[in-house]
């Protein structure tokens, strides 16, 4: 598969090892999908206003209306904003996959003599990205509108290197939602239908123990309420508990199982059956 | 080792689940040549394109391009061919220059190569006006041809074209066809599939005929005509009443009639004399010609000769083509 080979063009033989060559073409299209983050609107906009609008949203107009203890709400609401954000932001890559299908270019890409999960690869990456910029601007906003964090760095560090995870875990899921949909609408929902329910039925917004019983066992024991209460822990001084580690093993388990899964698809499904 | 033949497939077979789509195909594409796949949609065109560009694997076969197997040197078929496929896949929000260097960065030239090749096929395909704009503001005819230029970044020497006109409007595929001539004068192999026999008709040495997943019929687009006899006489009864009696009239054999168009068609025998004779019988029975024409046949009448369907609905074909593109 990447051995190297030859170069038609003017007869010039190129030889490289075949990660150099998966370094090569990773790269070429990581610069393509940051392109996307600038140039479709979309993508701009959902960079850029949703996270300011879900911080504004809770913080203002259902904030009042929650108790959260000890801890005010916006220094509890900042860590589920974050999450959420960063789950809805690592959706983009099955809607990409799934354009990229319709469209054809992943025939085309395929047709190449290159090391194609580089695709999948670049989607990602834009992911990781975009995820980024967007918690910089709620940072921005949670500390204008009164979020009062005590976090050292190593605390930062933690926050960042799980929300990143976090991400790289989520979008190599919505990596196999792009590939198996059949178009662009398809993944929209999926995404959504996913993930709206999967964020507020944790412990993003309010306590669980304000839930019902049975609501209130699954809140607490996925994954996504793991991540929130780490984070939320290392930024305003909660209780850490396990989260921190039993956060780490899910979506280290989750890159691991869906990872294979997502390269295998793209290797072996066909898009169109014409 | 460079093999004289570009393609060769020989016993191409391939079912999806339980639907057979190709039968056992066999042909020879030979370098520097014109090769069309021609046949109506379903006819499996589309599946051998993406056999042979390794999208697909066969369920059975021998099938290698440039000398190499599709199945086992997938990577060296890969850099040996181009391929253009039915959808422009060109990047909507990249401009025309940046799709092509990514694609020549793809192909493995370095950044300054592919600079410079992006340039002279922009040029080449009259795009450099539009080269700094994103693709998303282009045309119909300017995204297929962004889409080809693409697939030649890396000049490779095997160019498969799937359907490359479909949905274009008649300059575009004009310049199309300019194209396709072009590149082949400067010796590239092309195997390019089509429902339009006029395009087979003009841009290929040599044309195999599938339909329903096998080969019906091979040759040049003059040997085609041969099989199915000579001149045409074409002529169309004026009045709609007539029609009938002009058929039972005339009556020959491979008559081809059209009571919607009330258009009669039959192949010569003895020429001009069989002609005059047919006139005189259709002048005692009382019945006008409105219109008359002789001609040499076309790959339409090929069609119809051998598959005993007619061509193609292009007018279906054309309206989904372009519903796709203006996606």
């Amino acid at each position: 598969m990447n051995e190297p080979v030859v170069s038609t063009h003017d007869g010039t033989v190129v030889y490289r090892p075949p990660l150099g060559w998966a370094v090569n073409d990773s790269w070429v299209l990581i610069k393509r999908s940051l392109k996307h983050i600038t140039r479709n609107l979309d993508q701009l906009l959902s960079v850029l206003i949703q996270p300011i609008m879900f911080m504004l949203l809770f913080r203002y107009v259902f904030g009042g209306a929650i108790d959260t203890g000890e801890t005010s709400y916006v220094n509890f609401l900042t860590a589920g904003v974050l999450v959420q954000q960063a789950a809805f932001g690592a959706s983009t890559t099955a809607i990409g996959l799934a354009v990229d299908l319709q469209r054809g270019i992943v025939d085309r890409f395929r047709s190449l003599p290159m090391f194609s999960p580089a695709l999948l690869i670049g989607h990602i990456v834009a992911d990781l990205t975009r995820n980024t910029i967007s918690a910089i601007i709620m940072f921005v906003v949670a500390f204008a509108v009164g979020f009062r964090p005590n976090a050292n760095i190593v605390e930062w560090a933690l926050v960042f290197g799980l929300l990143l995870l976090f991400t790289l875990a989520i979008s190599w899921m919505s990596a196999i939602l792009g590939l198996l949909v059949k178009s662009l609408e398809a993944a929209q929902w999926f995404a959504f239908l996913l993930i709206l329910p999967l964020t507020f039925l944790s412990s993003a917004y309010v306590p669980t123990d304000s839930m019902p019983k049975a609501l209130r066992v699954f809140a607490e024991n996925q994954p996504i309420t793991h991540a929130i209460e780490a984070m939320r822990a290392w930024m305003v001084g909660t209780p850490v508990d396990n989260h921190g580690w039993i956060s780490l093993i899910w979506f280290i388990g989750i890159i691991a199982v869906s990872m294979p899964i997502a390269t295998w698809l793209f290797r072996h499904q066909t898009p169109r059956s014409a | 080792m460079v093999s004289e033949n570009a393609i060769v497939i020989k016993d191409l077979r391939k079912s999806f689940k339980d639907v057979v789509v190709l039968e056992g195909i066999d042909f020879v594409v030979r370098r520097g040549t014109v090769f069309a796949l021609l046949g109506p949609n379903g006819a499996g065109k589309t599946t051998t394109v993406r056999i042979l560009s390794t999208l697909l694997p066969p369920d059975s076969g021998q099938i290698t391009v440039n000398g190499y197997d599709v199945v086992r040197e997938g990577d060296k078929v890969r850099a040996s061919i181009g391929l253009s496929g039915q959808f422009a896949a060109v990047d909507e929000y990249l401009t025309g220059f940046e799709n092509l260097e990514m694609m020549g960065q793809l192909y493995r030239l370095n950044l300054a190569q592919s600079r410079s090749r992006s340039q002279e096929l922009l040029e080449q395909f009259e795009l450099v006006d539009a080269a700094a704009r994103p693709v998303k503001t282009y045309s119909g005819g300017m995204r297929r041809r962004l889409d080809l230029a693409a697939s030649l970044v890396a000049k490779p020497p095997i160019l498969f074209l799937d359907e490359p006109t479909t949905g274009l409007d008649p300059r575009s595929r004009l310049v199309m066809w300019n194209i396709i001539k072009e590149l082949v004068a400067g010796g590239t192999t092309i195997l390019l599939t089509t429902q339009y026999l006029d395009e087979a008709d003009q841009l290929a040495d040599r044309i195999v005929v599938i339909d329903v997943g096998k080969v019906i019929a091979e040759g040049s687009s003059d040997e085609l005509k041969q099989q199915v006899g000579g001149e045409r006489l074409e002529l169309t009864v004026a009045q709609a009443a007539d029609f009938e009696r002009a058929c039972q009239v005339i009556d020959g054999e491979m008559l081809h009639t059209d009571p919607e168009s009330r258009t009669i068609s039959l192949v010569s025998k003895q020429g001009m004399k069989q002609f005059k004779q047919i006139l005189d019988r259709l002048d005692d029975a009382d019945i006008e010609v409105e219109d008359l024409s002789l001609r040499r046949p076309t790959l339409d009448d090929v069609f119809l000769a051998l598959t005993g369907h007619g061509a193609v609905k292009e007018a279906d074909e054309e309206g989904k083509a372009v519903g796709v593109d203006a996606r």
